[in-house]
């Protein structure tokens, strides 16, 4: 499910590790091959879990010894009790799922913690694209054509923090990251970050 | 404990007579270690029957660690036995599962001690229908009283207490042997530090009891069955049995592989005969996989052991509730299933893996993609091989002990 391309490790990855506490039970729901969860396992010593839509990423992940099953966030989140994990990690996933608003809720009341991190489609380059181009992005972050995308819910950080207020959801953090993945510091008004940062990781509590 | 305590030779090519003189004698003296239990051991069964005396033939495979925790249990499907990877002593063929045990393989016989019983009710050396009645002297047939999935992990839990094996680092098995790995992590959750079920589920479906009710009437309508007392009449149902396992065969496979291997092919023939004989190759094929069936099976045993299927229902041993059999589970569980599989679809696993989530549990679900339907589990399927190592790899490390190689050689 996740939308960035597969390789080296990934930014947000960098920041979500730093989110976790080491040996804390953590859920990971589009965790692609597993790649977060590995490196959580050993950087944080973790006891990791993860759900993955595609097939081919379960059976790897598997493979390399990760606890994972093949599920729909959208679908398969429900069968999880309360409390269950004390992180539930949403990674480059909220954007690509039918109905994030439940997605969310589902997280907040799985997890003592949810982790977040999505594309800001409140970006400069969006928005001067669609101002002067008229176009819709594609982008490193946003590596797909309109036609084609499995990202149909797509949100800006200012959006997400309405989101977080209606649910109640309490903010512990949120890191902006711009476009070439530096942080913007935290110190930074909302609109600047909504303005300049690329992506965004939040850590919500309820 | 020494390697392949079993025997190893291969029994010589023989007529129908003596391999079924052989096939006959593994009842009550197999061809394997088999372990005895008197009156004062009963083997409590689900129905409330005590039975005693009894035994359990089993084979091993590989050697003990130190502190006893790389013992892995195999369990055996409807129809097979507990000679898993060593060649059979009535057939003479390998292993029904040498694919996947042995050395450098997913199950490393060089990293785990790896056991093999014959289920309760089976044929080759645990107590059965065709086993002797030390009441009577002749054997049980049908006063055998009826065997459940419960009662076969029961009477492999006794078996380990008996090799002083007090937990298991891992049980896997696929079909009714994915049954019993289900009601092991439910019946003894502390003695399993990870399961693998495998084209299995938590309950036999309505389907699943109509295919086992054709068995069971195709063998009980064979005049050579005599009530149950063929052994005593001196005949055999081979008929039937061949009709019940052919049925049977079908739902094996699927619809696809049936087409790629057979098609509508005649079989040594240019054209149909206008008769009833074997025209076509899936007709010669079913009626060869239903005689060489009934030259290893005891046709008792497939009702007993078809009818242990049919009355498996995890849930409603915990009150209706799925998820109330692993509430507390610490095992670490990875189901597996395949695509073709329509006897075991997919869905029954994943009701599985609901439940498994919904009590907490540590839980891995792997669907792997074949067009060979249930019977894929005991065929060369390199991504169900990978999914089977790197699970056990990742079990191993977790445990602390030596798992296998995380890619094969």
């Amino acid at each position: 499910m996740s939308t960035l391309a597969v390789g080296e490790k990934r930014v947000d990855f960098r920041v979500v590790a730093e989110l976790v506490a080491p040996g804390s039970r953590v859920l990971d729901v589009g965790c692609g091959e597993g790649e977060l969860l590995e490196l959580l396992a050993i950087e944080k010593n973790v006891d990791g879990r993860g759900i993955e839509l595609s097939q081919a990423g379960v059976n790897r992940s598997v493979a390399r010894g990760l606890s994972v099953i093949q599920g729909d966030a959208d679908r398969d989140l429900g069968a999880y009790p309360d409390d269950a994990f004390d992180y539930v990690i949403l990674s480059q996933t909220l954007q690509a799922t039918q109905r994030p608003r439940v997605v969310l809720e589902h997280l907040l009341r799985i997890g003592h913690r949810a982790v977040v991190s999505f594309p800001n489609f409140g970006h400069v380059r969006v928005r001067l694209g669609l101002l002067f181009r008229g176009r819709m992005p594609v982008s490193e972050n946003m590596p797909y054509s309109w036609y084609d995308t499995p990202n149909i819910h797509y949100c800006t950080i200012g959006d997400f923090l309405d989101l977080c207020a209606e649910l109640n959801a309490r903010v512990e953090k949120a890191v902006a990251l711009d476009a070439k993945g530096d942080r913007i510091a935290e110190t930074a008004p909302n609109w600047y970050r909504n303005l300049f940062g690329a992506q965004a990781v939040f850590l919500l509590s309820r | 404990m020494k390697e392949n305590s079993g025997g190893r030779t291969a029994p010589q090519e023989g007529n129908g007579v003596e391999q079924e003189r052989r096939r006959r004698r593994q009842a009550d003296t197999p061809d394997s270690p088999v372990l005895r239990f008197g009156a004062d051991e009963p083997l409590r069964l689900q129905s409330g029957v005590l039975l005693a005396p009894w035994q359990i033939a089993y084979q091993t495979y590989g050697a003990l660690n130190a502190d006893r925790s790389n013992a892995v249990l195999v369990c055996h499907a409807l129809t097979g036995d507990q000679h898993a990877a060593n060649v059979h002593p009535v057939t003479g063929r390998p292993g029904w599962w040498e694919s996947m045990i042995g050395p450098g393989k997913p199950i490393d016989t060089e990293k785990f001690f790896i056991i093999c019983a014959n289920v309760v009710g089976g044929c080759m050396g645990t107590t059965g229908p065709a086993s002797t009645d030390p009441a009577t002297g002749r054997a049980f047939g049908l006063d055998l009283p009826l065997i459940t999935i419960p009662d076969m992990v029961r009477s492999q839990a006794m078996l380990l207490d008996r090799l002083g094996i007090e937990t298991l680092f891992a049980v896997i098995g696929g079909s009714m042997g994915g049954m019993q790995v289900l009601a092991w992590g439910a019946m003894y959750p502390e003695r399993v530090f990870a399961a693998i079920p495998i084209a299995a589920s938590s309950r036999h479906s309505s389907q699943n009891i109509a295919f086992g009710e054709v068995g069971r009437q195709a063998i009980m309508a064979d005049p050579d069955w005599c009530e149950g007392r063929y052994l005593e009449c001196g005949t055999n149902p081979r008929k039937g049995l061949a009709v019940a396992r052919m049925a049977a065969h079908i739902t094996y496979m699927s619809d696809a592989s049936l087409h790629r291997k057979f098609g509508r092919n005649l079989q040594d023939r240019d054209a149909v005969t206008f008769g009833f004989d074997a025209d076509f190759q899936i007709e010669s094929y079913l009626r060869h996989q239903g005689s060489s069936f009934v030259d290893r099976f005891d046709a008792n045993s497939y009702l007993y052991v078809t009818r242990a299927m049919d009355y498996f229902d995890l849930a409603v041993d915990h009150g209706g509730v799925l998820a109330r059999a692993f509430l507390g589970t610490r095992t670490r569980w990875c189901v597996v299933s395949f695509t073709t599989d329509w006897l075991f679809p997919t869905a029954e696993s994943r009701a599985v893996v609901h439940a498994l989530n919904a009590a907490a549990a540590n839980v891995s679900f792997v669907e792997i993609e074949s067009d060979r339907g249930h019977d894929a589990f005991l065929l060369d399927e390199p991504e169900f091989f990978a999914t089977v190592r790197g699970f056990l790899a990742g079990a191993a490390r977790a445990r602390g002990i030596a798992g296998p190689a995380a890619e094969a050689a």
